[in-house]
Protein backbone atom coordinates (compact mmCIF):
# COMPACT_ATOMS: atom_id res chain seq x y z
CA UNK A 1 0.00 0.00 0.00
CA UNK A 2 1.05 3.55 -0.54
CA UNK A 3 3.33 5.16 -3.07
CA UNK A 4 7.06 5.35 -2.60
CA UNK A 5 7.83 8.84 -1.32
CA UNK A 6 8.98 10.12 -4.73
CA UNK A 7 5.85 8.96 -6.52
CA UNK A 8 3.64 10.28 -3.76
CA UNK A 9 5.26 13.66 -4.07
CA UNK A 10 4.84 13.51 -7.85
CA UNK A 11 1.17 12.60 -7.45
CA UNK A 12 0.77 15.72 -5.35
CA UNK A 13 -0.17 13.77 -2.22
CA UNK A 14 1.87 13.98 0.95
CA UNK A 15 1.17 11.30 3.51
CA UNK A 16 -0.71 8.09 2.85
CA UNK A 17 -4.20 9.20 3.81
CA UNK A 18 -7.07 11.24 2.39
CA UNK A 19 -7.13 15.00 2.95
CA UNK A 20 -9.02 16.26 5.99
CA UNK A 21 -12.23 18.27 5.85
CA UNK A 22 -12.20 21.97 5.16
CA UNK A 23 -11.18 23.97 8.18
CA UNK A 24 -13.86 25.19 10.51
CA UNK A 25 -16.36 22.35 10.14
CA UNK A 26 -17.71 21.92 13.67
CA UNK A 27 -19.90 18.85 13.78
CA UNK A 28 -20.02 15.48 15.41
CA UNK A 29 -19.91 13.55 12.13
CA UNK A 30 -16.41 14.81 11.40
CA UNK A 31 -15.39 14.16 15.00
CA UNK A 32 -16.51 10.52 14.86
CA UNK A 33 -14.85 10.16 11.47
CA UNK A 34 -11.60 11.42 13.01
CA UNK A 35 -11.72 8.56 15.53
CA UNK A 36 -12.25 5.83 12.94
CA UNK A 37 -10.40 7.09 9.86
CA UNK A 38 -7.03 8.71 9.53
CA UNK A 39 -6.70 11.82 7.44
CA UNK A 40 -4.12 14.46 6.55
CA UNK A 41 -3.20 17.00 9.18
CA UNK A 42 -4.11 20.64 8.66
CA UNK A 43 -0.71 21.36 7.11
CA UNK A 44 -1.01 18.21 4.98
CA UNK A 45 2.37 16.93 6.16
CA UNK A 46 1.40 13.90 8.27
CA UNK A 47 -1.52 11.59 8.92
CA UNK A 48 -3.60 12.20 12.02
CA UNK A 49 -6.51 10.40 13.64
CA UNK A 50 -7.77 6.90 13.04
CA UNK A 51 -7.88 3.96 15.46
CA UNK A 52 -4.08 3.50 15.38
CA UNK A 53 -3.23 6.92 16.75
CA UNK A 54 -6.22 7.07 19.09
CA UNK A 55 -5.27 3.73 20.68
CA UNK A 56 -1.61 4.80 21.05
CA UNK A 57 -2.65 8.04 22.72
CA UNK A 58 -5.22 6.29 24.91
CA UNK A 59 -2.67 3.73 26.10
CA UNK A 60 -0.19 6.47 26.99
CA UNK A 61 -3.00 8.42 28.67
CA UNK A 62 -4.00 5.45 30.82
CA UNK A 63 -0.43 4.38 31.67
CA UNK A 64 0.44 7.89 32.91
CA UNK A 65 -2.82 8.08 34.86
CA UNK A 66 -2.27 4.65 36.38
CA UNK A 67 1.25 5.50 37.54
CA UNK A 68 0.04 8.79 39.03
CA UNK A 69 -2.82 7.15 40.92
CA UNK A 70 -0.47 4.38 42.14
CA UNK A 71 1.97 7.00 43.45
CA UNK A 72 -0.94 8.88 45.03
CA UNK A 73 -2.15 5.70 46.78
CA UNK A 74 1.39 4.81 47.91
CA UNK A 75 1.67 8.19 49.65
CA UNK A 76 -1.89 8.96 50.79
CA UNK A 77 -2.99 5.53 51.97
CA UNK A 78 -0.34 4.93 54.67
CA UNK A 79 -0.56 8.53 55.89
CA UNK A 80 -4.36 8.45 55.99
CA UNK A 81 -4.42 5.07 57.75
CA UNK A 82 -1.92 6.21 60.33
CA UNK A 83 -3.62 9.55 61.00
CA UNK A 84 -6.98 7.81 61.21
CA UNK A 85 -5.59 5.15 63.53
CA UNK A 86 -4.11 7.64 65.99
CA UNK A 87 -7.12 9.93 65.44
CA UNK A 88 -5.22 13.18 65.28
CA UNK A 89 -4.67 16.02 62.80
CA UNK A 90 -8.29 15.76 61.76
CA UNK A 91 -8.31 19.32 60.49
CA UNK A 92 -5.40 18.70 58.10
CA UNK A 93 -6.69 15.35 56.90
CA UNK A 94 -10.15 16.64 56.11
CA UNK A 95 -9.32 20.10 54.77
CA UNK A 96 -6.56 18.96 52.40
CA UNK A 97 -9.23 17.97 49.88
CA UNK A 98 -10.75 21.45 50.07
CA UNK A 99 -7.37 22.99 49.38
CA UNK A 100 -6.84 20.55 46.53
CA UNK A 101 -10.13 21.59 44.99
CA UNK A 102 -9.31 25.30 45.17
CA UNK A 103 -6.12 24.95 43.10
CA UNK A 104 -7.03 24.82 39.41
CA UNK A 105 -5.27 21.90 37.73
CA UNK A 106 -4.25 24.07 34.80
CA UNK A 107 -2.55 26.50 37.17
CA UNK A 108 -0.78 23.66 38.97
CA UNK A 109 0.49 22.15 35.73
CA UNK A 110 1.51 25.58 34.44
CA UNK A 111 3.44 26.20 37.64
CA UNK A 112 5.36 22.95 37.17
CA UNK A 113 6.04 23.64 33.50
CA UNK A 114 7.28 27.18 34.14
CA UNK A 115 9.44 26.44 37.17
CA UNK A 116 10.48 22.80 36.85
CA UNK A 117 10.19 22.16 33.12
CA UNK A 118 8.25 19.81 30.89
CA UNK A 119 8.27 16.04 30.72
CA UNK A 120 6.59 12.88 31.95
CA UNK A 121 8.00 13.00 35.46
CA UNK A 122 6.56 16.44 36.15
CA UNK A 123 3.18 15.48 34.73
CA UNK A 124 3.09 12.38 36.94
CA UNK A 125 3.98 14.50 39.98
CA UNK A 126 1.18 16.97 39.19
CA UNK A 127 -1.35 14.19 38.67
CA UNK A 128 -0.21 12.39 41.83
CA UNK A 129 -0.62 15.65 43.79
CA UNK A 130 -4.14 15.74 42.44
CA UNK A 131 -4.79 12.14 43.51
CA UNK A 132 -3.52 12.49 47.07
CA UNK A 133 -6.20 14.74 48.70
CA UNK A 134 -9.32 12.64 48.00
CA UNK A 135 -7.54 9.38 48.92
CA UNK A 136 -6.05 10.84 52.11
CA UNK A 137 -9.31 12.40 53.28
CA UNK A 138 -11.40 9.33 52.49
CA UNK A 139 -8.91 6.99 54.16
CA UNK A 140 -8.89 9.13 57.28
CA UNK A 141 -12.66 9.42 57.40
CA UNK A 142 -13.06 5.71 56.61
CA UNK A 143 -10.85 4.66 59.52
CA UNK A 144 -12.46 7.14 61.91
CA UNK A 145 -15.91 5.83 60.96
CA UNK A 146 -15.05 2.32 62.15
CA UNK A 147 -17.14 1.60 65.20
CA UNK A 148 -15.11 2.10 68.41
CA UNK A 149 -16.78 -1.07 69.72
CA UNK A 150 -15.12 -3.12 66.98
CA UNK A 151 -11.73 -1.61 67.83
CA UNK A 152 -12.26 -2.17 71.55
CA UNK A 153 -13.25 -5.78 70.92
CA UNK A 154 -10.11 -6.30 68.86
CA UNK A 155 -7.97 -4.74 71.56
CA UNK A 156 -9.66 -6.89 74.18
CA UNK A 157 -8.68 -9.96 72.17
CA UNK A 158 -5.09 -8.87 72.57
CA UNK A 159 -4.48 -7.50 69.08
CA UNK A 160 -1.66 -4.99 68.70
CA UNK A 161 -2.17 -1.56 67.13
CA UNK A 162 -0.83 -2.73 63.80
CA UNK A 163 -3.02 -5.82 63.83
CA UNK A 164 -6.09 -3.71 64.59
CA UNK A 165 -5.19 -1.40 61.74
CA UNK A 166 -4.66 -4.21 59.24
CA UNK A 167 -7.33 -6.67 60.28
CA UNK A 168 -10.12 -4.49 61.60
CA UNK A 169 -9.89 -0.86 60.55
CA UNK A 170 -8.59 -1.34 57.00
CA UNK A 171 -11.23 -3.86 55.88
CA UNK A 172 -14.05 -1.86 57.45
CA UNK A 173 -12.79 1.37 55.86
CA UNK A 174 -12.24 -0.24 52.46
CA UNK A 175 -15.46 1.02 50.82
CA UNK A 176 -14.75 4.63 51.79
CA UNK A 177 -11.08 4.36 50.80
CA UNK A 178 -12.04 2.99 47.42
CA UNK A 179 -14.52 5.80 46.92
CA UNK A 180 -11.57 8.16 47.37
CA UNK A 181 -9.43 6.21 44.93
CA UNK A 182 -12.27 6.33 42.45
CA UNK A 183 -12.68 10.10 42.78
CA UNK A 184 -8.91 10.50 42.44
CA UNK A 185 -8.68 8.24 39.38
CA UNK A 186 -11.48 10.06 37.59
CA UNK A 187 -9.84 13.42 38.30
CA UNK A 188 -6.45 12.14 37.14
CA UNK A 189 -7.76 10.63 33.90
CA UNK A 190 -9.64 13.87 33.21
CA UNK A 191 -6.63 16.05 33.94
CA UNK A 192 -4.18 13.93 31.96
CA UNK A 193 -5.96 15.56 29.01
CA UNK A 194 -3.92 18.73 29.53
CA UNK A 195 -0.62 16.83 29.84
CA UNK A 196 0.41 17.74 26.25
CA UNK A 197 1.07 21.25 27.61
CA UNK A 198 4.12 19.60 29.22
CA UNK A 199 5.05 17.72 26.04
CA UNK A 200 3.53 14.44 27.14
CA UNK A 201 1.39 12.75 24.50
CA UNK A 202 -2.07 11.80 25.72
CA UNK A 203 -5.59 11.91 24.32
CA UNK A 204 -5.35 15.63 24.98
CA UNK A 205 -2.83 16.04 22.17
CA UNK A 206 -5.45 16.61 19.44
CA UNK A 207 -7.22 19.05 21.79
CA UNK A 208 -4.10 21.05 22.63
CA UNK A 209 -2.69 21.08 19.08
CA UNK A 210 -5.64 22.12 16.88
CA UNK A 211 -3.14 23.69 14.47
CA UNK A 212 -2.46 20.14 13.33
CA UNK A 213 -5.55 18.15 14.27
CA UNK A 214 -8.24 20.74 13.45
CA UNK A 215 -11.55 21.10 15.28
CA UNK A 216 -12.61 17.61 14.20
CA UNK A 217 -9.59 16.20 16.06
CA UNK A 218 -10.42 18.28 19.14
CA UNK A 219 -14.00 17.03 19.21
CA UNK A 220 -13.03 13.44 18.39
CA UNK A 221 -10.50 13.38 21.22
CA UNK A 222 -13.04 14.99 23.56
CA UNK A 223 -15.49 12.16 22.83
CA UNK A 224 -12.84 9.50 23.54
CA UNK A 225 -11.72 11.26 26.75
CA UNK A 226 -15.33 11.48 27.99
CA UNK A 227 -15.95 7.79 27.26
CA UNK A 228 -12.71 6.69 28.93
CA UNK A 229 -13.46 8.75 32.05
CA UNK A 230 -16.97 7.32 32.34
CA UNK A 231 -15.57 3.79 31.90
CA UNK A 232 -12.93 4.42 34.57
CA UNK A 233 -15.63 5.59 36.95
CA UNK A 234 -17.88 2.62 36.19
CA UNK A 235 -15.09 0.03 36.49
CA UNK A 236 -13.84 1.43 39.78
CA UNK A 237 -17.44 1.50 40.99
CA UNK A 238 -17.57 -2.25 40.39
CA UNK A 239 -14.19 -2.71 42.08
CA UNK A 240 -15.46 -0.69 45.03
CA UNK A 241 -18.32 -3.13 45.49
CA UNK A 242 -15.96 -6.05 45.15
CA UNK A 243 -13.59 -4.89 47.92
CA UNK A 244 -16.37 -4.03 50.34
CA UNK A 245 -16.62 -6.79 52.99
CA UNK A 246 -19.89 -8.64 52.51
CA UNK A 247 -20.92 -8.00 56.10
CA UNK A 248 -21.14 -4.24 55.73
CA UNK A 249 -22.27 -4.17 52.11
CA UNK A 250 -25.95 -4.18 52.95
CA UNK A 251 -25.68 -1.81 55.91
CA UNK A 252 -23.33 0.90 54.63
CA UNK A 253 -24.52 2.77 51.57
CA UNK A 254 -21.75 3.36 49.04
CA UNK A 255 -20.42 6.87 49.63
CA UNK A 256 -20.60 7.94 46.01
CA UNK A 257 -23.78 6.99 44.34
CA UNK A 258 -23.26 6.63 40.62
CA UNK A 259 -25.74 4.23 39.15
CA UNK A 260 -25.47 3.25 35.56
CA UNK A 261 -28.40 0.86 35.22
CA UNK A 262 -26.79 -1.41 32.64
CA UNK A 263 -23.57 -1.89 34.60
CA UNK A 264 -25.39 -2.22 37.87
CA UNK A 265 -27.45 -5.10 36.62
CA UNK A 266 -24.26 -6.79 35.49
CA UNK A 267 -22.75 -6.20 38.89
CA UNK A 268 -25.60 -7.89 40.65
CA UNK A 269 -25.58 -11.00 38.52
CA UNK A 270 -21.86 -11.61 38.86
CA UNK B 1 36.99 27.43 25.75
CA UNK B 2 38.96 30.30 24.29
CA UNK B 3 36.29 31.58 21.86
CA UNK B 4 33.74 31.49 24.67
CA UNK B 5 36.05 33.48 26.88
CA UNK B 6 36.50 35.94 24.06
CA UNK B 7 32.83 36.89 23.94
CA UNK B 8 32.45 36.95 27.70
CA UNK B 9 32.91 40.72 28.14
CA UNK B 10 30.31 41.37 25.45
CA UNK B 11 27.84 38.98 27.09
CA UNK B 12 28.44 40.55 30.48
CA UNK B 13 27.85 44.01 29.04
CA UNK B 14 24.59 42.84 27.52
CA UNK B 15 23.44 41.29 30.79
CA UNK B 16 24.23 44.60 32.46
CA UNK B 17 22.11 46.55 29.96
CA UNK B 18 19.21 44.08 30.27
CA UNK B 19 19.29 44.36 34.03
CA UNK B 20 19.02 48.10 33.82
CA UNK B 21 16.07 48.07 31.40
CA UNK B 22 14.27 45.21 33.13
CA UNK B 23 14.11 43.37 29.80
CA UNK B 24 16.67 40.77 30.79
CA UNK B 25 14.50 39.28 33.44
CA UNK B 26 11.75 38.57 30.91
CA UNK B 27 14.15 37.20 28.30
CA UNK B 28 15.83 34.95 30.83
CA UNK B 29 12.39 33.85 32.07
CA UNK B 30 12.99 34.82 35.64
CA UNK B 31 10.38 35.92 38.12
CA UNK B 32 10.01 39.61 37.34
CA UNK B 33 8.17 41.92 39.74
CA UNK B 34 8.79 44.86 37.37
CA UNK B 35 7.15 43.07 34.46
CA UNK B 36 4.22 42.08 36.66
CA UNK B 37 3.72 45.65 37.87
CA UNK B 38 3.77 46.94 34.29
CA UNK B 39 1.46 44.26 32.87
CA UNK B 40 -1.08 43.86 35.63
CA UNK B 41 -3.75 45.53 33.50
CA UNK B 42 -3.64 42.57 31.09
CA UNK B 43 -5.16 40.41 33.80
CA UNK B 44 -8.07 42.66 34.77
CA UNK B 45 -10.58 41.69 32.10
CA UNK B 46 -9.74 37.94 32.22
CA UNK B 47 -10.26 38.11 35.99
CA UNK B 48 -13.62 39.81 35.51
CA UNK B 49 -14.57 37.20 32.88
CA UNK B 50 -13.62 34.49 35.34
CA UNK B 51 -15.72 36.05 38.11
CA UNK B 52 -18.65 36.46 35.71
CA UNK B 53 -18.45 32.82 34.53
CA UNK B 54 -18.23 31.53 38.10
CA UNK B 55 -21.03 33.48 39.68
CA UNK B 56 -23.49 33.35 36.80
CA UNK B 57 -22.98 29.57 36.60
CA UNK B 58 -23.39 28.99 40.34
CA UNK B 59 -26.45 31.27 40.42
CA UNK B 60 -28.20 29.47 37.55
CA UNK B 61 -27.07 26.12 38.94
CA UNK B 62 -28.54 27.01 42.31
CA UNK B 63 -31.94 27.89 40.84
CA UNK B 64 -32.08 24.57 38.95
CA UNK B 65 -30.73 22.52 41.87
CA UNK B 66 -33.23 24.22 44.18
CA UNK B 67 -36.14 23.27 41.94
CA UNK B 68 -34.81 19.70 41.69
CA UNK B 69 -34.36 19.50 45.46
CA UNK B 70 -37.93 20.60 46.10
CA UNK B 71 -39.11 18.02 43.58
CA UNK B 72 -37.02 15.32 45.28
CA UNK B 73 -38.24 16.45 48.68
CA UNK B 74 -41.87 16.02 47.62
CA UNK B 75 -41.34 12.85 45.62
CA UNK B 76 -38.55 10.89 47.25
CA UNK B 77 -38.18 8.37 44.43
CA UNK B 78 -36.81 11.08 42.12
CA UNK B 79 -33.69 11.52 44.29
CA UNK B 80 -31.89 8.45 42.92
CA UNK B 81 -32.35 9.27 39.22
CA UNK B 82 -31.45 12.96 39.75
CA UNK B 83 -28.21 12.04 41.55
CA UNK B 84 -27.38 9.35 38.99
CA UNK B 85 -27.76 11.75 36.06
CA UNK B 86 -25.95 14.71 37.64
CA UNK B 87 -23.15 12.41 38.89
CA UNK B 88 -22.64 10.95 35.41
CA UNK B 89 -22.46 14.49 33.99
CA UNK B 90 -20.04 15.48 36.76
CA UNK B 91 -17.72 12.64 35.76
CA UNK B 92 -17.22 13.93 32.22
CA UNK B 93 -13.99 15.99 32.10
CA UNK B 94 -14.72 19.70 31.84
CA UNK B 95 -12.39 20.16 28.87
CA UNK B 96 -14.37 17.51 26.95
CA UNK B 97 -17.69 19.08 27.93
CA UNK B 98 -16.60 22.53 26.75
CA UNK B 99 -15.59 21.10 23.37
CA UNK B 100 -18.54 18.75 22.93
CA UNK B 101 -21.03 21.58 23.38
CA UNK B 102 -19.42 23.59 20.56
CA UNK B 103 -21.36 21.97 17.68
CA UNK B 104 -24.60 22.68 19.55
CA UNK B 105 -24.12 26.12 21.08
CA UNK B 106 -21.05 27.53 19.31
CA UNK B 107 -18.09 29.47 20.70
CA UNK B 108 -18.72 31.86 23.55
CA UNK B 109 -19.51 32.26 27.20
CA UNK B 110 -22.98 30.66 26.81
CA UNK B 111 -21.36 27.31 26.05
CA UNK B 112 -19.01 27.61 29.00
CA UNK B 113 -21.82 28.61 31.35
CA UNK B 114 -24.02 25.67 30.27
CA UNK B 115 -21.20 23.22 31.06
CA UNK B 116 -20.33 24.92 34.36
CA UNK B 117 -23.99 24.98 35.45
CA UNK B 118 -24.23 21.22 34.87
CA UNK B 119 -21.13 20.71 37.04
CA UNK B 120 -22.61 22.65 39.95
CA UNK B 121 -25.86 20.64 39.97
CA UNK B 122 -24.56 17.50 41.71
CA UNK B 123 -22.83 19.46 44.49
CA UNK B 124 -25.70 21.86 45.12
CA UNK B 125 -28.46 19.27 44.83
CA UNK B 126 -26.76 16.84 47.18
CA UNK B 127 -26.28 19.49 49.85
CA UNK B 128 -29.79 20.92 49.45
CA UNK B 129 -31.40 17.52 49.85
CA UNK B 130 -29.14 16.59 52.78
CA UNK B 131 -30.04 19.85 54.47
CA UNK B 132 -33.77 19.31 53.98
CA UNK B 133 -33.61 15.69 55.16
CA UNK B 134 -31.59 16.56 58.26
CA UNK B 135 -34.41 18.67 59.66
CA UNK B 136 -35.64 16.78 62.76
CA UNK B 137 -38.99 15.08 62.22
CA UNK B 138 -40.26 16.45 65.57
CA UNK B 139 -39.70 20.00 64.34
CA UNK B 140 -41.77 19.37 61.23
CA UNK B 141 -44.44 17.64 63.31
CA UNK B 142 -44.56 20.58 65.72
CA UNK B 143 -44.95 22.98 62.79
CA UNK B 144 -47.72 20.85 61.34
CA UNK B 145 -49.38 20.72 64.74
CA UNK B 146 -49.37 24.51 64.81
CA UNK B 147 -51.38 24.41 61.61
CA UNK B 148 -48.69 25.30 59.06
CA UNK B 149 -49.33 24.16 55.50
CA UNK B 150 -46.73 22.12 53.58
CA UNK B 151 -45.60 25.23 51.78
CA UNK B 152 -45.23 27.18 55.00
CA UNK B 153 -43.30 24.29 56.58
CA UNK B 154 -40.91 24.26 53.62
CA UNK B 155 -40.21 28.00 53.59
CA UNK B 156 -40.45 28.83 57.28
CA UNK B 157 -39.08 25.70 58.93
CA UNK B 158 -37.20 23.32 56.66
CA UNK B 159 -35.29 25.72 54.43
CA UNK B 160 -34.07 27.99 57.25
CA UNK B 161 -32.85 24.94 59.17
CA UNK B 162 -31.10 23.64 56.04
CA UNK B 163 -29.14 26.86 55.50
CA UNK B 164 -25.79 25.54 56.89
CA UNK B 165 -25.73 22.59 54.46
CA UNK B 166 -26.97 24.74 51.59
CA UNK B 167 -24.24 27.33 52.08
CA UNK B 168 -21.63 24.60 52.51
CA UNK B 169 -22.76 23.32 49.10
CA UNK B 170 -22.50 26.78 47.55
CA UNK B 171 -18.95 27.13 48.90
CA UNK B 172 -17.86 23.84 47.34
CA UNK B 173 -19.65 24.73 44.10
CA UNK B 174 -17.94 28.13 43.87
CA UNK B 175 -14.40 26.86 44.47
CA UNK B 176 -14.94 23.95 42.08
CA UNK B 177 -16.33 26.27 39.40
CA UNK B 178 -13.39 28.68 39.71
CA UNK B 179 -11.11 25.73 38.98
CA UNK B 180 -13.19 24.39 36.10
CA UNK B 181 -13.54 27.84 34.54
CA UNK B 182 -9.78 27.95 33.95
CA UNK B 183 -10.46 25.63 31.01
CA UNK B 184 -13.47 27.61 29.74
CA UNK B 185 -11.32 29.27 27.09
CA UNK B 186 -11.61 26.05 25.08
CA UNK B 187 -15.24 27.08 24.63
CA UNK B 188 -14.12 30.58 23.67
CA UNK B 189 -15.17 32.13 26.97
CA UNK B 190 -11.82 33.63 28.03
CA UNK B 191 -11.04 33.71 31.73
CA UNK B 192 -7.76 33.40 33.59
CA UNK B 193 -6.99 30.04 31.99
CA UNK B 194 -6.47 31.70 28.64
CA UNK B 195 -3.79 33.92 30.17
CA UNK B 196 -2.04 30.91 31.66
CA UNK B 197 -2.15 28.90 28.49
CA UNK B 198 -2.10 31.07 25.46
CA UNK B 199 0.98 32.52 23.84
CA UNK B 200 -1.35 34.96 22.10
CA UNK B 201 -2.75 36.49 25.26
CA UNK B 202 0.20 38.88 25.44
CA UNK B 203 1.41 37.32 28.65
CA UNK B 204 4.07 34.92 27.42
CA UNK B 205 2.12 31.71 27.92
CA UNK B 206 2.61 28.69 30.09
CA UNK B 207 6.41 28.73 30.16
CA UNK B 208 6.76 32.28 31.43
CA UNK B 209 7.17 32.15 35.19
CA UNK B 210 5.88 35.63 36.01
CA UNK B 211 2.73 35.06 33.97
CA UNK B 212 2.00 31.67 35.50
CA UNK B 213 2.43 33.06 38.99
CA UNK B 214 0.09 36.01 38.39
CA UNK B 215 -2.63 34.23 36.39
CA UNK B 216 -2.53 31.04 38.47
CA UNK B 217 -2.27 33.03 41.68
CA UNK B 218 -5.30 35.13 40.77
CA UNK B 219 -7.33 31.95 40.15
CA UNK B 220 -6.36 30.49 43.53
CA UNK B 221 -6.98 33.85 45.20
CA UNK B 222 -10.42 34.13 43.58
CA UNK B 223 -11.34 30.68 44.91
CA UNK B 224 -10.06 31.52 48.39
CA UNK B 225 -11.74 34.94 48.59
CA UNK B 226 -15.11 33.65 47.34
CA UNK B 227 -14.89 30.82 49.83
CA UNK B 228 -14.23 33.31 52.63
CA UNK B 229 -17.16 35.49 51.57
CA UNK B 230 -19.57 32.57 51.68
CA UNK B 231 -18.03 31.32 54.93
CA UNK B 232 -18.75 34.72 56.52
CA UNK B 233 -22.27 34.61 55.11
CA UNK B 234 -22.67 31.14 56.55
CA UNK B 235 -21.58 32.32 60.02
CA UNK B 236 -23.78 35.39 59.74
CA UNK B 237 -26.90 33.43 58.81
CA UNK B 238 -26.39 30.60 61.25
CA UNK B 239 -25.68 32.46 64.46
CA UNK B 240 -28.45 30.40 66.07
CA UNK B 241 -26.30 27.28 65.68
CA UNK B 242 -23.56 28.62 67.92
CA UNK B 243 -26.00 30.03 70.47
CA UNK B 244 -26.97 26.56 71.66
CA UNK B 245 -27.05 25.53 75.32
CA UNK B 246 -23.79 26.08 77.24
Amino acid sequence: MGFPPVLAAAAGGGPDCPPGPKAGAIDFGEAVDFIFNKRQSVGGTVCVGGPGEIVDLAVNHLVISFIAVAVGIAIALPVGLWLGHIGRFEFIATSISNVGRAVPTLALLAFFVAFLGKGELNVIVVLALLAIPPILTNTYVGVRQVSPDAVDAARGQGMTGLQILRQVELPLAMATIFAGIRTAAVAVVATATIAPLANVETLGTPIIVPQQYAIAGQLGAAIVVAVITLLTDALLGLAQRAVTPRGIRAVTPTPRIVRIPFLQRRAQTT
Amino acid sequence: MTPALGVLPAVLAQVEIRKRTGQGCVQENGFCPDWIANNLDKYVSPLLEHIYLTFVSVAIGFVIAFALAILAHRHRWTTGPIIAITAAAFTIPSIAAFLLLLPITGFGSTTAIIALVVYTLLILFRNLITGLRNVPAETVDAARGMGLTDRQILWQVELPLAVPEILAGIRIAVTTTVGLATLAFFAGAGGLGEQIYSENAGTGGIEFKSNVVVAGGLAVLLAAVSDLIFLSLQRLLTGWQRASAP
